[in-house]
């Protein structure tokens, strides 16, 4: 019924338009509608533009929303911990600063809140782990600063936290666990015993600093107390930087590592064939250079060279250098380069290319010269000898866990990337392990696993001063620490620095 | 009543100042959970309201939308007020809330058929700046109240004058005349505030001209070319819509050229329909950027702060880098209102109040806050879809991006998405100028439509006639 209606009307409409044509009163409306159809297709015009600029809109701005998102997500954590962000302020209002702990657990700093509602920073290790770990009070330093807003950010469960509102009190913020070794960092601190210097502990598979000591240090409890006097340095002690990372010493025969490295890399075939005759003294390219104690080595292959760290020898090798090349080398292990590390450091500088004269080259090749090294970076060059030449970048921290034990954040080993090829990094294994068996190392020949290392001894100045280095790795085949020493004003390597790594390697990997 | 005096009534009725600290901290902590979930709600039917026919059970989602409005209102403004126990907020609420259910009712009935929608995330967007505002600044609010509530007074006569100046599109030249005049005024007797020349100082009223123009400005564009997309006409448009971009950069108001030019590509792209035009214009609009980058240091000083903000932070960067703070440090459900440090942020009740609401309310209440906008410009382009007259559906086009553009530069800017511009966030920043052309550009899209709606309605109403007499004459 409504359908026949419809059609009528349709015929109706066909009819009305037939008969417009032909009556002229019914033109005039019949027109304005054709107009108004006509109308209504011309405004759909443009439509499908609109559309399309919907679209990208809608798309940039999901975009943006997004983009927020990942910046919450991924970046914010790095970004708000910056002395510039004062609202650390806001949080340690609502929130206890939660505890630095190391690898194993031990409470490294902790904060006490007494009866009058006052919260102290406690440091259970006094002056042992302060460099690396770090103040609250005088300038935030360490971990203290670069985890300041982990440290005060809680995750316990929102149900505890209203319950923590509810009694009047602060929630526990997160702890942040580190990598380091209590035992192992407080042996290497008292084995400097009263000298000045600094030692470095890695695990070469993946950049956990095991351990960073720095003497002399201070005392983090005290430190409010004692600040004038610790800015003043009336002793030239320096208490307040950190030597492992920030201190840059001359690396004496542990550079000879690099310098060894390079001409094998540039003599692959025939680096074997390698010999020198040592008389105690020699004259390289002009320049005299002598042997510590003016000591005759003999006649020396690479190895040997290494192995009694004979400076004639590796001077005369360092004249075949393409100096480009070993400064490329040296870079690719860290030295001018930024590292991306989660602490405060020094670069370590090298500046010899093949503008430099004989004199700074046969310096340079031994070690000497202009080239400064933190212990850091001697440490992480071990490390990627143990590593096969890969290296791990460095780092303190661990993880994140909340007051309930949860895993809030977790950092994973980073990979630097292959500095040298692997069959470099075998051989220099080969050639560091001699130094222990036959060479300056001797005395850490007594364990029941193998140790490779190369010592050193730094003139720091005319004067005479000398700073003892040691850097190694072991068990020498399945390298579980990397270590550098070194000592500031000791002497040789291996009467100061080696037993210090000595005691280090017996607490832990034992005898 | 002074302050003091009515803390220590306060405090008689409720004991001691224990029990209110105690009351305020866990509404602190509890409501932050609670506003953001009422506004992931709201939030979701933006969209939800999209998806089917159904009239009646879009009436109750708006419906229910109004409430979680006034619900988040009286939490927030139960927080701020235990936070300070200040009288003076409940008076400043109870005034607000007195706005906003007036605008609601009041619009509902001038604005027939309009849609609800946009309505409501009008008032919610007041509402969320009436909040921030507040927080930050008191005096600020009270003059932030004062324009909207005259502005929105006179938004109820906007769609009369719609309907009875239906000629509106005469007038192009004379408005590109009076925009390039306005501007050009205040380049000449402007002032520069934050860095840009782009105020006028009358009688101790600073007031932003762009912000006006800027709507005359899409009148302009859309009069002329909903006449003629012809080479010559689109000419003379882009030359006089350039005018006007040059001297805003001159002022150094570079939010409000980037705005200018890209609502004219739009509104040239929806006219021509021809996609060579916005290619060409996106092309020139580089280039030309390129050029500004090389030649001003105002410039370049935004875009270094924008690449590192963390290397130029004492200068340059300072802005972002706090903006970034407010908004990390605030996390995804942020500080608590009244618990964080927003005026660390400079500027933040106006360009950067996007950050200060980050940083107090949440990441994730931010986040619902990007999608409500661009809920509202999906609004705007339904609208501008179903608008017949050409003029008509150009110009609410021209406006709906220029309200997207500048939502878009205001929070891509503070994110460090894009280099900071300047400009507000609208409704939500504090400002006469921006809540004023904002509340007209609502105003005018709106009573486009409802005018359409009425034109239609004759047109059908017309036909029907017509249509029965053909019928009574046919029998």
């Amino acid at each position: 019924m409504h359908q026949r209606e419809e059609s009528e009307r349709d015929k109706n409409l066909q009819m009305q338009k037939r008969k417009a044509r032909k009556e002229q009163p019914e033109r005039r409306k019949q027109n304005s509608r054709q107009a108004g159809r006509g109308e209504e297709k011309e405004n759909k015009k443009g439509n499908a533009q609109i559309l399309a600029l919907t679209y990208c809109m809608v798309a940039v701005f999901l975009g943006m929303a997004g983009y927020l998102g990942y910046f919450m997500a991924v970046k914010s954590d790095k970004v708000i911990n910056n002395p510039y962000n004062k609202r650390q302020e806001v949080l340690a209002k609502k929130v206890q600063r939660g505890e630095i702990r190391s690898k194993d657990g031990k409470v490294l700093a902790k904060t006490k809140t007494d009866s009058t509602g006052k919260d102290t920073r406690i440091y259970p290790y006094d002056e042992i782990f302060a460099p690396v770990v770090g103040r609250i009070s005088n300038s935030m330093t360490g971990i203290e600063k670069q985890q300041c807003y982990p440290l005060l950010t809680s995750h316990v469960n929102p149900l505890r936290q209203l319950t923590n509102t509810l009694k009047g009190e602060k929630n526990p913020g997160d702890s942040v666990f580190t990598t380091l070794d209590a035992k192992l960092q407080t042996i290497a601190y008292q084995a400097l015993g009263n000298h000045k210097g600094a030692v470095v502990a890695i695990e070469p598979s993946t950049g956990k600093v095991l351990a960073m000591v720095s003497k002399p240090s201070y005392d983090p409890n005290t430190v409010a107390k004692n600040w004038s006097s610790l800015i003043k340095d009336s002793n030239d002690d320096s208490k307040l930087v950190n030597r492992a990372t920030q201190g840059l010493y001359p690396p004496g025969s542990t550079f000879k590592v690099l310098t060894a490295m390079e001409y094998m890399i540039e003599n692959p075939q025939t680096y074997r064939d390698f010999n020198y005759r040592c008389k105690g003294t020699d004259t390289v390219a002009g320049h005299v250079i002598h042997c510590y104690d003016n000591e005759r080595h003999g006649i020396l292959s690479l190895k040997n060279a290494l192995a009694e760290s004979c400076n004639g020898a590796f001077a005369t090798l360092g004249t075949e250098l393409d100096l480009d090349r070993f400064h490329k080398l040296a870079e690719k292990f860290g030295y001018n380069k930024a590292l991306d590390a989660d602490f405060e450091y020094n670069q370590s500088k090298f500046v010899l290319n093949k503008h430099s004269d004989n004199g700074e080259l046969t310096q340079t090749a031994i070690g000497q010269g202009k080239t400064l090294v933190t212990p850091l970076q001697n440490a992480l060059i071990a490390a990627t000898i143990a590593n096969d030449g890969k290296m791990m970048l460095p780092y303190v921290v661990d993880h994140v866990e909340s007051d309930s034990g949860q895993v809030v954040k977790s950092y994973d080993p980073k990979e630097k990337g292959q500095v040298v090829d692997e069959w470099v990094a075998q051989k220099m294994n080969d050639m560091m392990k001699s130094v222990v068996t036959s060479g300056t190392g001797y005395s850490l020949k007594s364990f029941s696993y193998e140790v490779a290392g190369k010592t050193g001894s730094a003139e720091a100045d005319s004067e005479g001063t000398t700073h003892s280095w040691f850097i190694g790795y072991a068990p020498a085949d399945n390298p579980k620490i990397a270590i550098s020493v070194v000592v500031e004003g000791a002497g040789t390597g291996s009467r100061y620095a080696v037993p210090v790594t000595k005691k280090m390697l017996q607490c832990y990997l034992g005898d | 009543m002074d302050k003091n005096g009515a803390a220590q009534k306060l405090i008689a009725i409720f004991g001691h100042m224990d029990f209110i600290g105690l009351l305020h901290s866990i509404l602190v902590e509890t409501s932050k959970y609670i506003i953001i979930i009422l506004f992931a709600i709201y939030t979701w039917h933006c969209f939800s309201v999209f998806v089917g026919n159904n009239t009646e059970k879009k009436d109750k989602v708006y419906r229910r939308q109004n409430k979680i409005m006034y619900t988040i209102h009286f939490i927030c403004t139960a927080v701020l007020f235990l936070n300070s126990l200040d009288v003076t907020i409940l008076g400043l609420y109870l005034a607000q809330l007195a706005l906003l259910i007036f605008v609601n009712k009041a619009y509902i009935y001038v604005y027939e058929n309009a849609s609800k929608m946009v309505l409501n995330n009008m008032l919610m967007l007041l509402m969320i700046g009436f909040v921030m505002i507040g927080r930050l600044n008191r005096d600020h609010l009270i003059r932030q109240m004062i324009f909207a509530a005259a502005i929105c007074l006179i938004g109820l006569f906007i769609p009369l004058l719609i309907e009875r100046f239906s000629y509106f599109d005469r007038f192009g030249l004379v408005y590109a005349v009076i925009g390039i005049l306005m501007l050009a005024l205040v380049f000449v007797i402007g002032k520069t505030i934050y860095g840009a020349k782009n105020w006028i100082v009358i009688g101790g009223f600073a007031m932003q001209p762009s912000e006006f123009v800027k709507i005359i400005y899409v009148f302009f564009v859309a009069a002329l070319l909903s006449k003629s997309t012809q080479w010559k006409d689109v000419v003379k448009v882009a030359v006089l819509a350039g005018v006007h971009v040059l001297i805003l950069v001159a002022e150094k108001d570079l939010g409000a050229a980037l705005i200018y030019y890209i609502t004219f590509l739009s509104i040239l792209y929806v006219a021509s329909r021809n996609i060579g035009y916005l290619g060409l214009g996106l092309f020139g609009g580089s280039a030309a950027a390129v050029v500004a980058y090389h030649l001003f240091t105002h410039v370049q000083t935004r875009v270094t702060a924008w690449r590192d903000p963390w290397g130029t932070i004492n200068d340059a960067g300072y802005q972002v880098a706090q903006s970034l703070f407010a908004i990390g440090t605030g996390g995804w459900f942020g500080m608590g209102l009244g618990e964080g440090m927003p005026n660390k942020i400079p500027v933040a009740e106006t360009d950067f109040i996007f950050s200060a609401i980050s940083e107090e309310l949440g990441a994730f209440f931010a986040i619902c806050l990007i999608l409500v906008e661009i809920s509202c410009f999906i609004m705007f382009v339904n609208i501008a879809l179903k608008i017949k007259r050409r003029f008509y559906k150009l110009t609410s086009l021209g406006l709906a991006m220029e309200y997207v553009f500048q939502v878009f530069l205001t929070i891509g800017g503070v994110t460090k998405f894009i280099p900071s511009t300047g400009v507000t966030l609208p409704l939500v920043s504090y400002g006469g100028s921006s809540v004023i052309s904002t509340i007209i550009l609502f105003c005018i899209i709106q009573g486009m439509y409802v005018l359409n709606c009425k034109e239609e309605e004759s047109l059908e109403t017309q036909q029907e006639t017509d249509a029965s007499k053909r019928r009574v004459r046919k029998r």
